[in-house]
Parts: structure tokens; C-alpha cells; sequence
């Protein structure tokens, strides 16, 4: 066979003659430095590869190794917690090996190969397992217990399984198939590209709550679901995206960091291992994994970043788990298939994008969803995707958002002159949309309250009346307009002051659970029940809006979780007031 | 012995096409000697198997093709660091400018660095003072940010610039920052004012210079930042200082990346600028910050110039998108007669709250900070009203942010080109402000600070 060579190098691509013999998106090493890169077009014995690391030095006629393999990840224990480049390379191994700064061609698999974990035996011999059965489990971290599953295509019967401390390469189990043995260890690989199966997709129709109010509240988003977040730069992005890291009551959280900034990814490193999950009290870190590609490393790997994240999420969420992946930033990913497209001398279609970008975003987000899982247990796991989108401008017309918004169910659209305004967080409430009202209303009912919909239906009435009337009242005056109609813009005031506003700085205001979210608004709404009646009976409007329990109102939302029982106090009280 | 070769085939703008090349590498650097004896340096932009395409640094002026001899060097474009860099000026492409002696390198550097390990940063989260309370109060810049000043053509961000350069220090310290200087395509009086603010403030004792005037190669400017930034990992993370990057005018570097990518006839991306901008101002501005267990920091200040004052302009957009934040010089304030013209409200400090509060600053800054925000913004509201409805039509509480706003021009963000504010200072004009505001009305501050600070000065 012929060796293959390189013939040409621009920036990230690298064009290899004597390949024959080669497939699609193959992974290839290139040179004698070994740069890690993936064959991305075909033409006769020429193939055109995407090199994921810096090409400076790199001349023709060096060597090119093929692999014959696709690009894939490692999966198995010791995920979690880790934080990883875009091609599954654990950053505190490379730093351990080149120092501060990433040097090349450093080859570090994407698990620790020695590290012992204690396997605990759930199946016996002689029992029959098929792909996807969980025939063990190890505790990763308290939060989560690392299934230990039959990989997709293995099925038969168990001859052999052992209990104890193994690292991932060892044997754990041997399962007797229909023409071979099957070795299994606690280590899967499974090529990026390519969705894990799964036996059937549902419709989502539990809310995955994130503790921020406008979201839970107003534009919820299923556990399973998928969500878009276009903005500005400076708008809240980032903030929001982190916030729901937090505080959202996914049991896996997979955060992608795609061609963003380095201190950014340094703040989740080094604030995730303080913070406690609310509900288990536990470091957020131990249910957390990163993939970090920043926008100064190379950006091919960038490209590669968003599929190494969904392929780890996709891993959690066949063991039952539900899972949320968040990638920030969608549009970063969405330029370096523009860039890649454009040195490859494809035909540009909108922007500069290539053809293929809209499909390319659709089969993402269509990886999302609530799905029961292989393996003959029956269990249920979810995935949901939110993706940030940092259009040009803040212009939604940009081809990325438009793309996008046409495959994903949630759209939070953030504003600039809310978040000039320190309105945060900035989504706003006349522009964004949540499609997955009709499938939460069930859940909503049973486990929050008969008329929360009803409330939330009702304040969001009065918002959109406030942004007429606030028109009106420019042209004409505030004081020409009726009381009725004043009532209505306190009210409105009050709901974006003391409810939509939220200070994810604030150690109290940072998480807000839906039973503290749906109090918060019921009492100003029944503040605007009580007025309006008052109003009708006469009753001077300065005194109801000069009520010393509205400053209690405005405070509501720093009561701490636990002291929920200041509520009832503030509802008396508020009762009290109307009837002086 | 290196090759040279006598094969140039094509010379179109800053770009060379060398025929018949072999064991040429990517970026690799490469020397042409003119038919004048003149010898001028280029990269390797493409290579193919016997072609490259060499990006020239100085212009193609007076070049030919049948003469020109071009030999491959075998490295990247370098930069010989030294301790000896501090207090020199230098040309765009790292030349002494100043009349002074060569550099005898220590270490050689490739100027397009390496990027640092996420992992391996540690938060910026010390406050620096610059003494100037739009910034200090309300976009308060940290130790290892990269914060913009967008500015426009006739604003006097040169000015401001100079002032944060001078007065900076981290808070309750008198140290103050070495200061690397990277001019693109600035004229000469403006590098001039730099450069003699410098000089007479003594700042350039720790500061090192690299300048390409307008007139020089606009190619030159590709690497005057990446030299720059090369310059200034070396005093930081060698030689542990803390080092403060000036950056001005990215425009310029912009026009000028756009000027190679036509060249190279590029698919153009928004307003002609390659589709890879975003990458590449990335590979800039990323490389500030701070390393875990090293003593120094790079903190970058990059300014550029928005054509029609239009902040969505692909040069300030991208930037934006990269950089921790924005200051932005408003046209605006500056017609009022107002220095520093810094427009708050869209302004931006990402880092900042790591770097405020307690034991940083004061306990209440970053309420004090949420609350200023606020009622400026009311009040630029009711501003607008008034224009509409007149003022007698304003509600009574809309009539006290009105005043408030104008205060808040006229006290906070006005100060002397010499004045170096502190931060207790800032922040007790701030209060001073909020005390003509209703108790109810200040919902962004906590009890306990109102408790403390509302309307007690005085009494």
C-alpha cells in the first residue's frame, strides 16, 4: 500500500495525497509530530483532512497515519467532574505534561487508565443480558452511581462476573453471544459523530426547573426539551447559562464551553467544587462535566467540542439519568464550519455559512429528547439541549438563530436595553416563547398549585397591556391616563422589579424553587385583586400605592427557602391592609 | 547552508508565490533579498507540494519577479526577549526605534504564542484601582481582564487611555503596572502624546514600546500585537511582573487582516472581513489573564476606534463577543463637555464581581454599583419623556431622577484629567446621589448597607 502524504497545508486544513483505502471522518495523525485530525472530504487518493491542533511547522511530504477509525470518546468512570478540551483530552493531564500552555501532539486517552473503582456486581452468571442492560455499578461521586451497562450490539448470556476494585481496561464480566464471547469492561468508546441508540422517543412532559423565575415560570423547559438563548454580547448569556448549570434539577449536567472565554471556563472550574446543590447539598462539581474549547484553541477542535459533549451526555442518559447539556457558544461552533467550509472552497450560502448549516444544527438539537432507554429494564432518561447563540449585531435575522429557532421549542430572547438597564436576567418577556406550556400543565397542577397557570396567564396579560399602555402614557401623560389603567402599570412595575428581576449574585436570589416562585406571585397578584376592587369603590389611588406592605413585597424574593413561612405572615398582612 | 530560491512566480499586493519549493513548512518564516540588496521578511501563509505562498511583513514596494531571492528560515517568526526590553521603544516589527542598542535575547519566543490551559488559569479577581470612578465604581477592571474601550473617531479616548496607564494601581498598594504599548496604525501626533505622557510621568521607565505609525506597512501590523502580547507574557509569567497591555487602534490591525484575506481572495465574511476575524482576535485577546502559582498578570486594554460610532460593526461585535466586558466613550457626554465621556449604562465589567465587596473594596459596592445603574437608567428615561411631554408633565418621582441623572453626569462621572479618585471616594459620591432617592425606591441595596450608608453622611 501506498503511504500517505501530506501535499498541502492551509491553517487547519491539511489535504494528504495516497489515501486510498480511507473513509469519512476517520481519525488520522499527521506528521511525525502525531497532530490529531479527521478526514472531512474524499477525492480519489486525496483526502482533506481537519487537523485539531495548530498546523505552524508542518510542511508536504510528511508522513500522514491512518487510524481507521472514527473519532470517539472514552465512556466510563471518571467522567465526571473532569474538564476536557474539544476532542476528549483531560486539561489536568495535558497541563501535567506540557505546562500552563497547550503544546502539541500530546496523546492522553480521555480516562484514567490505572485509577481503581469498586465494581458492584448486579447480575449472576447464567442470567441473559441483551445491549443496554446494567449489569453493574460503580459510585463515581456521592451524586451519581456510574452504571455499568451491556454496549450496544453485545447480547447473550452471562458466563462470568466479578465483583471488586478494577480499573476500566479489565475484564468485569464475559457474556456468551450467539457466535462469540464478549469481554466487557467498564469502558465503552463510541464514535462522536454518530447518535447512541436508544428504543423510543416521547414527548417531555416534566419541567426541568432551573430556579431562575422568568424561565420556571414564565418560558419553562421540559426535561427532555431543547431551548435557544440569541443575544448581544454583554446581554447575560454566559450568566444565564451558568445559572442553570447550577441550579437546574438535571441530575447530569454536561457544560460546553465552544470557542468562549478562557477565564470563564477558570470560574466554573474553580466555583463549581464550592457550590452545593440545593436539593442534595452536595458540590455541584460531582455532577458536572466540562468540554472547554476556548477561542484561541484551534479551531477544529471547536468544531469537534459540541458532539464530544452530547456523546457524554447521551452515555448519562442511557443509564436513566436525566441529563442537560448546555453549549455556549452555538455560534462559534456554527463559524468554524464556516471556516472549514470556506478553506475546503465549498460553495457559501447565507453569510459566508456553507449549505449544510441548518441541517447540521437540526440533527444536534434532534439528539435531545425524553427516551426510554435500551437494555430490558425499562428505564426512562432524558436529555435536554440549551444552546447559546451570539448572533452578529443581536441581529435574530442571522442565519445560526433562524436555523435554530426552527428546531427548538424554548426561545429566550435576551435584550440589550434590559440588561443596559441591569435588568437581569435579560430575557425578554414579550419576545420569548416556551412551546411545552401544553405538555407541563399536568405536572404543574398536580405538584405546584391548581391555579398557577392561571396566576402566571394573568401577569403575563398584564405585562403585555403595560407595554400599550406605557405608549399611550408617552404621548399623552401618565396622568391622563385612569387609575385603573395606573393600577395596572404598578403592578406590571412590580412584577418586573420584584419577580422577573433576579439577582444570580445574591446568595438568597441566585435559586428560587417553583413552590417560592408560585407564592411570590400569587401575592402580587392578589395585591392587584385587592386594589382593583378598592379602586372600583373609590378609594384613592396614592394610599394603595403608598401601602407600607409593598415594600415587603419588593423584598419577597430575598427570603431565604427556609423560611417559607414568612409568606403566610406577608399575606396576612397584605389582607390587613385592604381591609383598613 | 539554507536554499535560496530564485523561483518567484507571482507578486500580488503583500503576497509572493515561490515555484519549485521543497521541505517548506507552514508559517514557517522566510527572507527575500530585493534586486536593491534590501532584505525584508514574510510567513508562509499556503503550502502545497512544490508552491508556497509567503505573506510578506513590509510591502512588496520595488520587489521583481526575476530577482528577488527568497530562502526559508526554518523557524516561526520570533521575538528575543530580554530583561532589557523594559524602557525601549520599538517599530511595529520589533526593530529598535529608539536609537538604541540591539536586543541580546535571553529566550526567543514564537510571537504567535500558545493557549494557556483553562485549567491552569486562576480567576482574576483583584481589584485595580484606576482612579477614575466610571470605571472603578461601575465597571470595575480586575487583574487578568481584557477590557475594550470602544470609542469613536474625534473622542478623547487617547487621553483617557494615558490616564488609566498613569494612575492604575491595585487598591491599597502603590504599585503600579509595567506597561507594554502596541500601536497600529496611529498617527504620529498621537503616538507622540503617548509617548511623551510617558516620559514626563516616568512611566516609560516600565514600559516597553511597539509602534507602527500610519505611514508604516500595514502589513507590519499583523505581528505589532502578537510582539507586543509576546513581550508582555515574557515580563509576566518570566519575570513576574504585572503587566498592563495598551493595544490601540485594533481597527487598523482589523483593516489590515482584511487586506491580506482579499489579497488571498478569501470568501469574505460580514463587510469584508474574513470569516476567521473572530478566531483571530480571539488568538489576541485571550492571552490575557493569570496563570495558577505564577506571581504576574496581563490585564489588556485593547481600543479601537467604531466606525459611525456603530457598536455593531463587526470590529467592536467581535470583540465584545471575546473580551470580559466594554467601556464605551460616548459622543454624547463628550458634546456635554463631560470628561471622561464613559456611557455606563452599556458599559460592561464581566469580572467584576469577584474583584468588589468586602475586604476588596467596600462591603457595598456591588449594590451601591446595581442601585446607580438603575436609577441613572430611570432617569435617562425620564429625560427622554421630558423632551416629549416637558417637564412639568413628570411625575414627581420621575423628576427626582431626572435630577438624579444629571447629578450623576455632573458629579460621578465628570472628573479631572489629573484627579486619581479612590474607591471609598467613588463610592461616597455614589451615596451622596442615592440620598436624593426615596428609601423604598432603592430595591437593588440591601437593608443592612442602607442602614449603614443612606443619608448619614452629614449628620
Amino acid at each position: 500500500m501506498k503511504e500517505a502524504r501530506i501535499a498541502k497545508v492551509s491553517g487547519p486544513l491539511v489535504i494528504a495525497g495516497g489515501c486510498l483505502g480511507a473513509k469519512m471522518f476517520d481519525m488520522v495523525r499527521v506528521s511525525e509530530k502525531k497532530l490529531i485530525g479527521e478526514i472531512i472530504e474524499l477525492k480519489g487518493e486525496e483526502a482533506s483532512i481537519q487537523v485539531y491542533e495548530e498546523t505552524a511547522g508542518i510542511g508536504p511530504g510528511e508522513p500522514v497515519y491512518l487510524t481507521g477509525e472514527p473519532l470517539s470518546v472514552e465512556l466510563g468512570p471518571g467522567l465526571v467532574s473532569e474538564i476536557y478540551d474539544g476532542i476528549q483530552r483531560p486539561l489536568d493531564v495535558l497541563q501535567g505534561v506540557s505546562g500552563e500552555f497547550i503544546a502539541r501532539g500530546v496523546d492522553v486517552p480521555g480516562l484514567n487508565r490505572t485509577k481503581k473503582w469498586h465494581f458492584k456486581a448486579l447480575r449472576k452468571p447464567q442470567e441473559q443480558v441483551s445491549a443496554g442492560d446494567i449489569i453493574g455499578e460503580v459510585e463515581e461521586t456521592p451524586l451519581i452511581k456510574h452504571k455499568i451497562m451491556v454496549p450496544p450490539g453485545v447480547n447473550g448470556e452471562i458466563s462470568d462476573i466479578k465483583e471488586g476494585e478494577f480499573n476500566i481496561q479489565e475484564c468485569i464480566a464475559r457474556v456468551k453471544g450467539a457466535s462469540a464471547t464478549h469481554e466487557i469492561t467498564m469502558m465503552q468508546r463510541w464514535p462522536v459523530r454518530k447518535p447512541r441508540p436508544i428504543k423510543e422517543k416521547f414527548a417531555p412532559v416534566e419541567p426541568l426547573t432551573t430556579g431562575q423565575r422568568v424561565i420556571d415560570t414564565f418560558f419553562p423547559i421540559a426535561k427532555g426539551g431543547t431551548a435557544c438563548i440569541p443575544g448581544p454580547f454583554g446581554a447575560g448569556k454566559t450568566v444565564t447559562m451558568h445559572e442553570i448549570a447550577k441550579w437546574s434539577d438535571a441530575q447530569v449536567i454536561v457544560y460546553v464551553a465552544c470557542g468562549e472565554r478562557g477565564n470563564e471556563c477558570a470560574d466554573l472550574l474553580l466555583s463549581f467544587p464550592d457550590l452545593k446543590d440545593p436539593r442534595t447539598g452536595r458540590p455541584l462539581l460531582e455532577r458536572t462535566v466540562i468540554v472547554a474549547n476556548t477561542s484561541n484553541m484551534p479551531v477544529a477542535a471547536r468544531e469537534a467540542s459540541i458532539y464530544t459533549g452530547i456523546t457524554i451526555a447521551e452515555y448519562f442518559r442511557d443509564m436513566g439519568y436525566s441529563v442537560a447539556v448546555m453549549a455556549d457558544s452555538t455560534s462559534r461552533w456554527a463559524e468554524a464550519l464556516r471556516e472549514m467550509s470556506g478553506r475546503l472552497e465549498e460553495m457559501p450560502g447565507e453569510e459566508g455559512y456553507p449549505a449544510y448549516l441548518s441541517s447540521k444544527i437540526a440533527e444536534f438539537y434532534e439528539r435531545a429528547g425524553k427516551v426510554a432507554c435500551l437494555g430490558s429494564e425499562g428505564r426512562g432518561g432524558a436529555l435536554s439541549i440549551m444552546g447559546a447563540v451570539s448572533p452578529p449585531g443581536g441581529d435574530l435575522s442571522d442565519p445560526v438563530v433562524q436555523a435554530t429557532l426552527r428546531v427548538v421549542k424554548v426561545f429566550w430572547g435576551l435584550d440589550d436595553k434590559l440588561a443596559n438597564a441591569r435588568h437581569f436576567p435579560a430575557i425578554n418577556w414579550l419576545l420569548s416563547y416556551s412551546l411545552y406550556h401544553d405538555n407541563l400543565r399536568e405536572f404543574l397542577k398536580n405538584n405546584v398549585a391548581e391555579e398557577f397557570i392561571g396566576l402566571r396567564a394573568e401577569a403575563m396579560r398584564l405585562l403585555e397591556e403595560e407595554s400599550s399602555l406605557l405608549e399611550i402614557a408617552h404621548l399623552v401623560g401618565i396622568e391622563s391616563l385612569s387609575f385603573e389603567d395606573r393600577l395596572v402599570l404598578e403592578v406590571a412595575k412590580s412584577i418586573r422589579e420584584d419577580f422577573l428581576h433576579q439577582n444570580a449574585f445574591h446568595e438568597v436570589d441566585t435559586y428560587t424553587s417553583l413552590a417560592k416562585q408560585y407564592r411570590m406571585l400569587k401575592i402580587i397578584m392578589e395585591f392587584y385583586r385587592l386594589s382593583r376592587e378598592k379602586i372600583k369603590e373609590g378609594v384613592e389611588f396614592e394610599r394603595i400605592i403608598g401601602l407600607p406592605v409593598r415594600e415587603k413585597i419588593s423584598r419577597l424574593k430575598y427570603i431565604a427557602e427556609a423560611d417559607m413561612g414568612h409568606f403566610k405572615e406577608i399575606e396576612e398582612e397584605l389582607a390587613r391592609s385592604f381591609q383598613a | 547552508m539554507l536554499k535560496e530560491y530564485l523561483t518567484v512566480s507571482s507578486v500580488a499586493g503583500p503576497l509572493v508565490v515561490v515555484e519549485k519549493t521543497t521541505e517548506v513548512k507552514y508559517a514557517e518564516l522566510a527572507e527575500v533579498r530585493f534586486s536593491d540588496g534590501s532584505l525584508r521578511r514574510g510567513k508562509v501563509l499556503e503550502v502545497s507540494r512544490d508552491k508556497a505562498l509567503v505573506q510578506m511583513f513590509e510591502g512588496t514596494i520595488g520587489m521583481d519577479v526575476s530577482t528577488a531571492k527568497v530562502r526559508f528560515l526554518g523557524r516561526t517568526q520570533e521575538l528575543g526577549v530580554s530583561p532589557d526590553l523594559v524602557g525601549r521603544v520599538f517599530d511595529g516589527a520589533g526593530r529598535p526605534r529608539d536609537n538604541g542598542p540591539q536586543i541580546i535575547a535571553a529566550k526567543r519566543m514564537d510571537i504567535n504564542g500558545n493557549p494557556i490551559n483553562p485549567s491552569s488559569r486562576a480567576y482574576p479577581s483583584e481589584f485595580i484601582q484606576t482612579g477614575i470612578s466610571t470605571i472603578d465604581g461601575m465597571n470595575p477592571l480586575v487583574r487578568g481582564q481584557k477590557l475594550p474601550l470602544f470609542s469613536a473617531a474625534g473622542l478623547p479616548h487617547a487621553r483617557l487611555t494615558a490616564q488609566i496607564a498613569r494612575q492604575a494601581k491595585v487598591a491599597g498598594t502603590k504599585e503600579g503596572f509595567a506597561v507594554v504599548f502596541g500601536a497600529m496604525g496611529i498617527t504620529f501626533e498621537e503616538a507622540d502624546f503617548f509617548m511623551r505622557d510617558f516620559r514626563e510621568t516616568g512611566a516609560i521607565e516600565r514600559s516597553v514600546l511597539f509602534v507602527n505609525l500610519a505611514n508604516d506597512p500595514a502589513i507590519e501590523r499583523i505581528s505589532t500585537p502578537r510582539l507586543a502580547l509576546t513581550c508582555a507574557e515574557y515580563l509576566a509569567f518570566d519575570l513576574d511582573m504585572h503587566v498592563l497591555v495598551i493595544l490601540i487602534d485594533m481597527t487598523f490591525y482589523c483593516e489590515s487582516l482584511r487586506e491580506i484575506s482579499a489579497a488571498r481572495k478569501e470568501i469574505p465574511g460580514r463587510r469584508g472581513y474574513p470569516g476567521y476575524l473572530y478566531t483571530d482576535l480571539a488568538t489576541l485577546y485571550e492571552r490575557a489573564g493569570r496563570i495558577k502559582g505564577k506571581a504576574g498578570s496581563i490585564t489588556l486594554l485593547p481600543v479601537l476606534t467604531m466606525p459611525e460610532d456603530d457598536k455593531t460593526h463587526p470590529i467592536p461585535d467581535l470583540t465584545g463577543y471575546i473580551t470580559e466586558g466594554q467601556i464605551i466613550v460616548s459622543r454624547e457626554l463628550h458634546r456635554k463637555g463631560i470628561y471622561p465621556p464613559v456611557d455606563v449604562l452599556p458599559s460592561l465589567s464581566r469580572l467584576k464581581d469577584k474583584g468588589i465587596g468586602r475586604d476588596k473594596t467596600r462591603e457595598d459596592h456591588s449594590d451601591v454599583l446595581n442601585q446607580l445603574f438603575a436609577c441613572y437608567a430611570k432617569g435617562k428615561e425620564a429625560r427622554e419623556l421630558a423632551v416629549i411631554l416637558g417637564e412639568a408633565a413628570l411625575s414627581e418621582l420621575d423628576k427626582l431622577y431626572l435630577a438624579f441623572a444629571d447629578a450623576f453626569e455632573n458629579t460621578f462621572v465628570r472628573q479631572k484629567e489629573s484627579e486619581d479618585r479612590s474607591i471609598t471616594d467613588t463610592l461616597d459620591i455614589g451615596w451622596e446621589l442615592l440620598n436624593s432617592i426615596p428609601h423604598a425606591e432603592l430595591k437593588r441595596v440591601r437593608e443592612e448597607y442602607l442602614d449603614k450608608y443612606y443619608r448619614k453622611k452629614g449628620q
